[in-house]
């Protein structure tokens, strides 16, 4: 076949086999979301797995047994659901609320023409989108004060509202970058037909250049929610009682036997997986049918 | 306010440089424009056709010589290039409409929001521009769904919406396909037989000799020779312009 196509197009006379062209696909766009939702969805039964197979395997081990190990997540599974995963959501819920609105002033601030909003603006956003978000975490924790006086009232700042300012950071950071990326692949063409029409600046952002691109933002917004969501449980080591704390502190009520790890922490992923999933699929879904368009 | 009566010209440009960093794009150009006027600017890809009508509404600015529109100096520091753009409506050759619009609300965009008109005003003047353009069955249809001539002739309609005293026209019917070429043009005629003061860099040579008052050769930043129809395309001197029409005639 191929020295065939070789002879036809009188290039190469040979009568090895000769190697086609080949296509490599481009790299899919690198994104958490991409991954998890190639993920087939019965991943989710498959991360319960463990703790299907493990009471068997484990059975002899002990007198606590796998069995006592999974009557004890049971009790503590509404607890965990309700005080600990919720509250995962809701941390990320607000931490998604405050990242954009910053991020989305940021990201204006970027493509300013003033030149110390600029700098700034772009200044900061490289600051949080390259720090590791644990450490952002802890040096906000560490700097905020616990309580604040106003008009001789104490305010008290609890742990879980400087987690979510810690975690709006970073997001902060990367919606930035997507709402200037998003603004300059508007092509200028757009930019100069509305300032031949006498509109100002001000308008050509925000009636002709940002409804063009806010469709285009959504994807890589949720994709950095699914990515915040995951990353909840490091809150945990600042003692948030958010899932993982709380699965932690129930371990120890049950008195620590190891059994008890793989029951809980595989409850725990699965939850993730399950919030997450549907979340991942979506933002693939939306960003096939925005990229059609336009 | 600035003293400006019909008889000077509308548009006059005067020794005008342009240069993008290093490269020198304009080399002195001057030419005047008399109100109703119609001018065709022709010449060889990069010769800066286009960069001389951009800095006609200040889209480009200009680094020697001065520009004024109406007696506005487009020089002076303090301009202001709302009230200028106002006055000057220019038509790309992509068209460039705003795709989340549909066509009549590309129309009717700028004269809300810029001017301020009354919505309905508005909505009856995008009307009848729509219906000039010979395209008022397409009002509600959104730029991606229309062909290039109709967009096109959209983007005529939304300049013309703003009621400008001049229309600059960039190579308007270059993307175009033979056949809405012509739709495009006529729309142009009505324009120039209304009176309106048209500038037109264009590669229909046909077209320019047919509608021009006054046409203009440029070469590599500078104007080599102009004159009305007649004389330009019959009696062209310079070797540079005779070489250029016989490649293109
Ligand atoms: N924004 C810019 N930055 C740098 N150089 C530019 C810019 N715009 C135009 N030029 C250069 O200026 C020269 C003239 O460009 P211009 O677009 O005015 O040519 P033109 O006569 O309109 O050509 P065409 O017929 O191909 O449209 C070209 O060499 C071009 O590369
Ligand atoms: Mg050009």
């Amino acid at each position: 076949m191929a020295s065939r196509r070789a002879h036809s197009i009188h290039r190469i006379q040979t009568d090895l086999p000769v190697l086609k062209p080949f296509y490599v696909p481009p790299p899919a766009y690198a994104s958490a979301s991409h991954w998890l939702a190639n993920l087939p969805p019965y991943t989710g039964i498959l991360l319960f797995l463990p703790l299907l197979i493990w009471p068997f395997a484990s059975h002899a081990a002990g007198e606590f047994t796998m069995f006592n190990a999974f009557e004890a997540l049971f009790n503590w599974i509404p607890f965990l659901f309700t005080s600990g995963f919720l509250f995962n959501v809701l941390i990320s819920l607000f931490s998604m609320l405050f990242g954009t609105l910053a991020g989305a002033v940021l990201g204006l601030g970027q493509i300013s023409k003033i030149s110390p909003v600029r700098r700034t603006s772009w200044f900061l956003t490289q600051l949080f989108r390259n720090s590791p978000w644990l450490v952002i975490l802890f040096i906000v924790l560490l700097a905020l004060p616990f309580e604040f006086v106003i008009f001789g009232v104490i305010i008290a700042v609890p742990d879980w509202m400087k987690a979510v300012f810690g975690l709006s950071l970073p997001i902060m950071a990367n919606i930035s970058e997507i709402v200037r990326g998003a603004v300059l692949s508007v092509p200028t063409a757009q930019w100069e037909a509305a300032e031949s029409l006498a509109f100002s600046r001000q308008q050509i952002l925000w009636r002709i250049i940002l409804p063009q691109c806010f469709k285009r933002m959504i994807p890589p917004w949720m994709n950095w929610y699914a990515i915040l969501t995951m990353a909840t449980p490091l809150c945990s080591l600042l003692g948030v009682e958010e899932i993982i704390t709380l699965s932690r502190q129930a371990m120890e009520a049950e008195n620590n036997h190891p059994e008890l790890l793989v029951p809980f922490y595989s409850f725990a992923l699965g939850m993730f997986f399950l919030y997450c999933y549907p979340i991942a699929r979506l933002t693939i879904r939306l960003e096939r049918k925005y990229a059609v368009k336009l | 306010m600035v003293s400006w009566t019909e008889k000077d010209p509308i548009v006059s440009i005067k020794d005008v440089h342009k240069s993008f960093g290093a490269l020198e794009v304009l080399k002195g150009v001057s030419l005047d424009v008399m109100k109703g006027e119609v001018i065709c600017i022709i010449g060889p890809s990069g010769s800066g056709k286009s960069t001389l009508i951009r800095c006609i509404n200040a889209l480009n600015d200009i680094q020697g010589g001065s520009i004024h529109v109406r007696g506005i100096d487009l020089t002076d520091p303090h301009l202001n290039k709302l009230e200028l753009r106002k006055k000057v409506g220019m038509v790309f050759q992509q068209y460039n409409l705003f795709p989340h619009k549909t066509a009549i609300e590309n129309v009717m965009m700028a004269p809300l929001l810029v001017l301020k008109e009354d919505e309905n005003e508005v909505r009856a003047r995008a009307r009848d521009l729509m219906k000039k353009v010979r395209l008022e069955e397409k009002e509600n249809a959104y730029p991606g769904e229309l062909s290039g001539g109709q967009q096109q002739r959209v983007a005529i309609a939304r300049s013309l919406a703003m009621s400008p005293d001049i229309m600059l026209f960039d190579e308007v019917t270059a993307a175009l396909d033979p056949e809405t070429v012509k739709e495009v043009l006529v729309t142009i005629k009505d324009l120039a037989q209304d009176g309106m003061t048209c500038i037109l860099v264009t590669h229909e040579m046909g077209f320019a000799r047919e509608i021009a008052d006054h046409i203009y050769f440029t070469d590599n930043g500078v104007i080599v020779e102009h004159g009305p129809p007649e004389t330009f395309f019959t009696k062209a001197k310079d070797p540079r312009t005779k070489d250029f029409l016989s490649q293109i005639l």
